[in-house]
């Protein structure tokens, strides 16, 4: 096993003066082997007696993730991409001359342009692993205000006036659960910051604990001094190694310098953070059942209400938001709630963080304002449908969201449009899909998803997931009549209403929505006995005499 | 069921006395002993405390289920029950090498299920199993979050995007033959 | 210490409860049946089985009776074809997911599964079979467990945490692959911790958990004691 990277070691300094060159270190690009480039660059300086006026430094997630290693010389601002270690004398060489073409990247073009940048706003500019980085950027800045100048009370409004909704997926008012938290009773309290993300194809809450977790410690310790709690914990899916080893890092800064811990900028005011570990159950993404996992408990649901704000961890009042809620907080401290309510739409504020994936040009993570539209996302951002293919339809909000076909490509993108058009808003995956993407089939295993995800408490889900998956398996394997289809119908509106969590409850959402969307690529399977995108594998049709046989 | 408070103030409480380390002198039970210790042995524990288990000894038996639950107080059925649960724990001995496959949506649609494909006529395992000279085990995960790099696969605990069949039948097949871990710079 | 009393309508009759009240116990203070299978008294109550969801008005969701506390001014209906339906369709989820064959079991004729299918009109299963294979577990010396007559209502596991104490038995994996089991997935009989009290056996609603020497149609399941043991905890009269 090769050992862990190392961030920033003989050349971290940078000259007054000098050039860095910022790598992107986040688990994209480490997989792309950008720890080998890093030190080839390190190397080269070394080899060219550079020391003195070039420096490397390991930075955050730059977005275009597809065109990894990223890499970002400051202070000229020349970008490239897909870099590997044979490249770097040629870097080094560059940095104060004419950049490397045939590795550059266009740093100004829309991609990068077009985004809002304030969940994201350091990722990709600082080094992750370093407490000096993050307080040069106003790092703590909004904790120490709020902690020495507000009220709990005051923090609590500032948050209701930004209109930020929790950015997890359900979208419920963020300030009303600060709210509802703060004027619960409990001798003890809770902060959970809900680091799961499960949904298959999103990946910006990794990318924001990698490139920038004192964020989200700042964050949820200005929600403990809100709501009156003294104890926060991250719940992070252990699928995700490297967040947790950076946030066990920052923690320990921050205590150090006296952000987290007791005493917390010379106030009284006191605030831990612990790090618990997810063990592969997607479930647990849903908030009684993340509750029950902390408590060393099976990831099992609970009714709700008592909700969390009430009766929580432990059965004390407990606040939980997600990553990216957390990291909106304090910007929305420092700027105030109005600045926030300026961007995005009336009932959809400030800006969203999309996983760009699937088949678009420009896969990675964009952070846009609410309201942009899904083709200035898909098109001008993404960049398009490569291979010359045709868009077929964009998918939302994992396995609780729907496919969006073409005639949406001007909508909105905001919460009440996108469950308007049968799909939801969701942590923020986007799956682009094309012509070679049979929706049947991506109904089969967002469902086939949801039956192996399911904890098993309730029938509906448990069994009804089940059987749902095998009338689509039977859809997609050639099989079915349209009998099957009625009941698939029946079956799904049996689940949504009577599952206990929304994992039951969503899932059969993606049937939905390609129901509706995309009928006659189901009517093709059952009644014409054929795959239209070409996917699914059919049994052969047998005639009449076959049968008799 | 209710749930017990955890002990908020006071001294954590010891193991009992009767609960010896299977193998008192193997250093991995430290590892094990410390996760608990530093949760002060209480119940809630369990998961963080089945994670070091599994670190240390690659898997969970039932030795390690039965000291875990004697230390943490917690029912025999209730440890089962929850190492079970969770998909990241095994109760089988891993093969040398291991190959995760994501089945994310990203990972779906670029193509993953052609690499279980490939892997089925390279090493003739499913997803879930290991094969019979104990070298390779493949597993699939539900989404890694390297969505911007679909296909993904994770080799030995490393993460390997815009990964293709050949490519990956290559690797496996090295595994297969030397058995050690073969140092190659996976393909861009 | 008096507790408010509530005043709500249920199935149009006004009913007056007691604060912290279910709906379900309310409910059947006014002498209105909601259908249960996972509740018992005695045992907290977890709302698994979805049987007992009711509609309120104002409320867009159903609300699960057993877990739902009495508001003031409640409107609830527990009976209407959209609610008849979903249970109907629920037994038949329960009946298809594993192997129910009434006329070879111990339960015929005494059964709540059983019961629960006459009572709402299953006469038929309209949702594809899914025959599991599942194994018989005979080992322990009076007892048999017998999975494929299981609804996974885990009356047994919370008779044995919060009654008995033992908590020999939890669930395993989850999903449709869901199981009871005795401490490590061991054979009942080498369980170390089982007591043999039989409170297990006799909380089971099916034929899944019956008593050794029984033929079919033969277990009849002793509830009454629950209540009292109950009672006997909490110090009521």
């Amino acid at each position: 096993m090769r050992e862990e990277p190392v961030m920033n070691g003989a050349n971290s300094a940078a000259a007054p003066g000098g050039y860095t060159i910022d790598i992107c270190m986040a688990a994209g690009c480490l997989s792309c082997q950008a720890d080998l480039v890093k030190d080839a660059l390190e190397k080269e300086i070394s080899k060219h007696g550079l020391g003195d006026t070039c420096s490397v430094r390991g930075v955050g997630c730059l977005g275009l993730c597809m065109a990894g290693p990223l890499i970002v010389v400051e202070p000229t601002g020349v970008m490239y991409g897909s870099a590997v270690s044979a490249d770097a004398e040629a870097i080094v060489k560059s940095v104060s001359g004419a950049p490397v073409k045939r590795l550059e990247l266009n740093a100004q073009q829309p991609f990068f342009s077009r985004q809002v940048k304030i969940v994201l706003e350091n990722s990709g500019r600082i080094d992750p692993e370093k407490l000096e980085d993050y307080l040069a950027q106003d790092g703590y800045a909004a904790l120490s205000t709020a902690v020495t100048e507000m009220t709990p009370p005051g923090v609590v409004n500032r948050i209701l006036k930004s209109g930020i909704r929790g950015r997890g997926g359900a979208g419920y008012p963020t300030g009303l659960k600060w709210g509802t938290v703060a004027k619960s009773t409990g001798a003890q309290k809770y902060v959970i910051c809900n680091a799961d993300e499960g949904d298959p194809g999103a990946f910006m809450d990794r990318a924001v604990l990698e490139s920038d977790p004192h964020r989200v410690l700042e964050g949820m310790a200005i929600a403990g001094y809100a709501v009156g709690a003294s104890q926060g914990y991250i719940y992070v899916r252990a699928e995700y190694p490297l967040a947790v080893k950076r946030l066990k890092n920052a923690i320990r800064q921050a205590e150090r310098a006296g952000y987290l811990g007791s005493n917390i900028c010379g106030t009284d005011f006191r605030f831990n953070v612990d790090i618990r570990l997810g063990a592969g159950a997607f479930v647990c993404g849903e908030e009684t059942a993340l509750i029950s996992s902390i408590e060393g408990n099976r990831g099992i649901p609970r009714p709700r209400p008592p909700f969390p704000a009430a009766k929580g961890l432990w059965n004390s009042p407990t606040l939980i938001n997600n990553v990216e809620t957390f990291a909106n907080i304090a910007p929305i401290v420092r700027n105030g709630g109005e600045w926030f309510a300026s961007i995005g739409t009336e009932k959809s504020k400030g800006t969203k963080v999309f996983a760009l994936a699937g088949r678009v040009s420009n896969t990675g993570l964009v952070e846009v304002p609410m309201g942009i539209t899904l083709r200035e996302i898909l098109y001008d951002i993404g960049g398009g449908i490569p291979d010359g293919k045709k868009f077929k339809a964009v998918q939302t909000g994992g396995p609780s969201g729907g496919c969006l076909p073409e005639q949406f490509l001007d909508m909105a993108v905001d919460y009440e449009s996108l469950a308007k058009a049968g799909s939801i808003m969701g942590s923020g995956g986007m799956i682009v899909m094309d012509e070679t993407s049979c929706m049947v089939d991506v109904a089969r295993f967002f469902m086939e998803f949801c039956m192996t995800e399911s904890c098993g408490k309730c029938v509906p889900c448990r069994v009804g997931t089940c059987q749902m998956h095998d009338i689509l398996a039977k859809i997609t394997g050639g099989t079915a009549t349209m009998r099957d289809l009625d009941l698939l119908e029946e079956l799904c509106d049996t689940v949504k209403s009577c599952s206990l969590c929304g994992l039951g409850q969503t899932s059969p959402n993606p049937v939905l929505s390609t129901l509706r969307y995309f009928r006659d690529e189901y009517m093709a399977h059952i009644q014409d006995h054929v795959c239209p995108a070409g996917v699914c594998q059919m049994k052969p049709a047998r005639t009449l005499a076959e049968v008799a046989a | 069921m209710q749930s017990r408070q955890p002990a908020l103030e006071g001294k954590p409480s010891a193991p009992s006395p009767n609960v010896a380390a299977p193998v008192a002198d193997d250093k991995r039970w430290k590892l094990v002993n410390a996760t608990m210790r530093r949760h002060g042995y209480q119940s809630h524990a369990l998961i963080e405390t089945l994670h070091t288990v599994q670190e240390a000894f690659g898997y969970l038996d039932d030795d390690s289920l039965r000291y875990v639950s004697a230390a943490l107080k917690v029912p025999y059925s209730k440890v089962y029950g929850v190492a079970t649960f969770y998909h990241f724990f095994t109760l089988k001995p891993q093969g040398e090498h291991t190959c995760v496959v994501c089945m994310g949506t990203a990972c779906y649609i670029k193509g993953a299920p052609a690499l279980l494909a490939g892997i089925r006529e390279a090493i003739g395992v499913e997803s879930g199993q290991t094969t019979d000279n104990g070298r390779v085990s493949v597993l699939s995960a539900r989404c890694i979050g390297s969505c911007g790099l679909a296909p993904a696969v994770v080799l030995d605990g490393e993460v390997a995007g815009r990964m293709n069949a050949k490519d990956l039948k290559d690797r496996l097949a090295g595994w297969m033959a030397s058995g050690r871990a073969v140092e190659e710079v996976v393909p861009q | 210490m008096s507790d408010t009393v509530k005043t709500l309508s249920i199935d149009g009759q006004d009913v007056s409860a007691v604060e912290n009240q279910t709906i379900l116990d309310a409910s059947r203070e006014a002498g209105v049946e909601i259908p249960t299978l996972c509740h018992m008294d005695g045992l907290c109550d977890i709302g698994a089985c979805r049987l007992c969801m009711v509609e309120v008005a104002g409320i867009p969701k159903l609300l699960p009776a057993c877990v739902t506390k009495v508001a003031e001014g409640m409107e609830v209906t527990t009976d209407s074809p959209r609610l008849r339906g979903y249970r109907k369709t629920i037994v038949e989820f329960m009946l298809s997911e594993r192997n129910h064959i009434c006329s070879v079991c111990v339960s015929n004729g005494h059964c709540e599964l059983q019961a629960m299918a006459q009572r709402l009109g299953v006469d038929h299963v309209h949702v594809p079979y899914r025959y599991p294979k599942l194994p018989v577990d005979a080992s322990h010396e009076r007892f048999v467990l017998d999975h494929n007559r299981c609804i996974l209502c885990t009356r047994c596991v919370r008779a044995c945490d919060e009654i008995e104490g033992a908590h020999t038995w939890d669930v395993m994996g989850r999903g449709i692959d869901a199981k009871v089991i005795t401490d490590l997935n061991q054979p009942w009989g080498d369980s170390p911790t089982c007591t043999s009290c039989g409170k297990c056996v006799n909380v089971c609603p099916t034929g899944a958990l019956f008593e050794k020497g029984r033929s079919v149609g033969e277990m009849i399941k002793r509830k009454s004691f629950l209540p009292y043991l109950t009672q006997m905890r909490e110090g009521k009269k």
